[in-house]
Order: structure tokens, then C-alpha cells, then sequence
């Protein structure tokens, strides 16, 4: 089990109805932890559109998760 | 250089910032709060950013800039927090000895910009209702 801190913006943030949470997993890689939190809260965004960043940095899908990494899985991006 | 701002960019300060005596030119793009997308009215926009990584990832985009273009200097500015109406939101400069490669580097950095930095933008719109922007450079694909 890996303690993981998830940090959600726009969208996400809004359909989770917070901007952190804490939570612990089994979840081995970003792609895992996606899967189980869009289907433990719903999230409308297809893993097609999202990516993982770990402790402020883009990773891959398959990236290994560690114990303490802070994640954001970041909407499909709107500046400009 | 890049930032964030959540008050008004002030373009004129950051145009005297980029004045250097080699320079023959600078070209500048300002992107402006509209009152229409999609057919609707709108009021108002937020931008909300993912902080560290899109000074990370912005501060790329310029130093790529540099790389791939013959030019002297490139900044970026964005907003952030609630605009109104005609409220500059994001602002690239870029000087250069000759104006061709000023003009292709402050478009590579807007294109980059909008599909890469973890910035987001919410509509807010004369009805009411409200809906963060849907990209347009995404796949449609489900899950």
C-alpha cells in the first residue's frame, strides 16, 4: 500500500469537490490510480484526455508510483 | 521569462522590459477576454493554473523559442483569477535583430502555450450557467 497525496484542478477539482486529498492505494502506476478514482467519484474525463504529473513533473501512464508522491492528473489544457 | 499574474498585465512595462539597442524589432501578441464563444454570451472568464509545473513547462516553451528561432529575447505573461471583458489574458514578446524570426517565435510560443501548459479557462455566460472550456485538440475516445 502507497500513501498518495492527489491534487485536482478545474474540472476534476470541481467533480471531486475538493482541491487535496490523501488516500492510499495498491495502485502501481498513474494509469491504476486513475482508473480506481474515476470510478470511486465519477470523473467525466476519459484517461485519453488526462495527464499525470508526479511531484510537478509530467510522467508516463506507466510511471512507478511510490509511497509520498504527490500526483495531479491534469484536464485537457484551456490557456491562452 | 514567465509568470503568472492575478492582477492586470501591464503590456507597455513589459514591452520597455524587452528595449534592447540589437534589436530591429519585437513582436508582441496579447490575447483578450471576448464576450462570445460557441455562440453564447459571455460575462466573465477564470483561469485557474497547476502552478509549479506550468512555470516549468512555459519556461521551456521560451527556451525552445530560443533554440529553434534566431531571436533575442522572449517573455510570456499569463493571468490568472477572474477577467472581465477586454482584460488582456496572456501576453507573448519577442525581440530580435530582424522581424521574420520574432514573428515565428511569439507564434510557436502562443501555439505551445495553449496545448501544453497546465492552465485552464472557465466561461462564465449571460444566462448564468457557467462550464470550463472543452479543448479543442483533444480525442473524443471514452473510456
Amino acid at each position: 500500500m502507497k500513501d498518495i497525496e492527489v491534487e485536482y484542478y478545474a474540472i476534476l477539482r470541481e467533480e471531486r469537490g475538493c482541491k487535496r486529498e490523501s488516500t492510499t492505494t495498491t495502485a502501481q502506476t498513474p494509469r491504476d490510480l486513475y482508473i480506481e478514482l474515476q470510478k470511486k467519484h465519477g470523473f467525466s474525463l476519459s484517461i485519453d484526455n488526462v495527464k499525470p504529473a508526479i511531484n510537478d513533473d509530467f510522467v508516463d501512464w506507466d510511471h512507478h508510483l511510490q509511497t509520498n508522491d504527490k500526483i495531479v492528473f491534469i484536464p485537457p489544457v484551456t490557456g491562452g | 521569462m514567465f509568470y503568472l499574474e492575478e492582477t492586470n498585465i501591464n503590456t507597455s512595462a513589459l514591452q520597455s522590459n524587452l528595449c534592447n539597442e540589437r534589436a530591429g524589432g519585437y513582436v508582441s501578441f496579447e490575447g483578450w477576454v471576448r464576450n462570445h464563444n460557441h455562440g453564447k454570451e459571455v460575462t466573465k472568464l477564470e483561469y485557474e493554473a497547476y502552478t509549479p509545473l506550468a512555470v516549468k513547462e512555459a519556461a521551456k516553451i521560451l527556451q525552445e523559442a530560443q533554440q529553434k528561432f534566431s531571436i533575442l529575447e522572449a517573455h510570456c505573461v499569463h493571468r490568472v483569477g477572474s477577467l472581465k471583458i477586454g482584460e488582456v489574458a496572456v501576453w507573448v514578446g519577442v525581440n530580435s535583430v530582424h522581424r521574420g524570426p520574432a514573428f515565428d517565435a511569439c507564434e510557436y510560443i502562443i501555439d505551445e502555450l495553449k496545448v501544453r501548459v497546465p492552465i485552464w479557462k472557465k466561461e462564465h455566460y449571460l444566462d448564468g450557467d457557467s462550464g470550463w472550456v472543452k479543448c479543442e485538440h483533444c480525442h473524443e475516445k471514452k473510456v
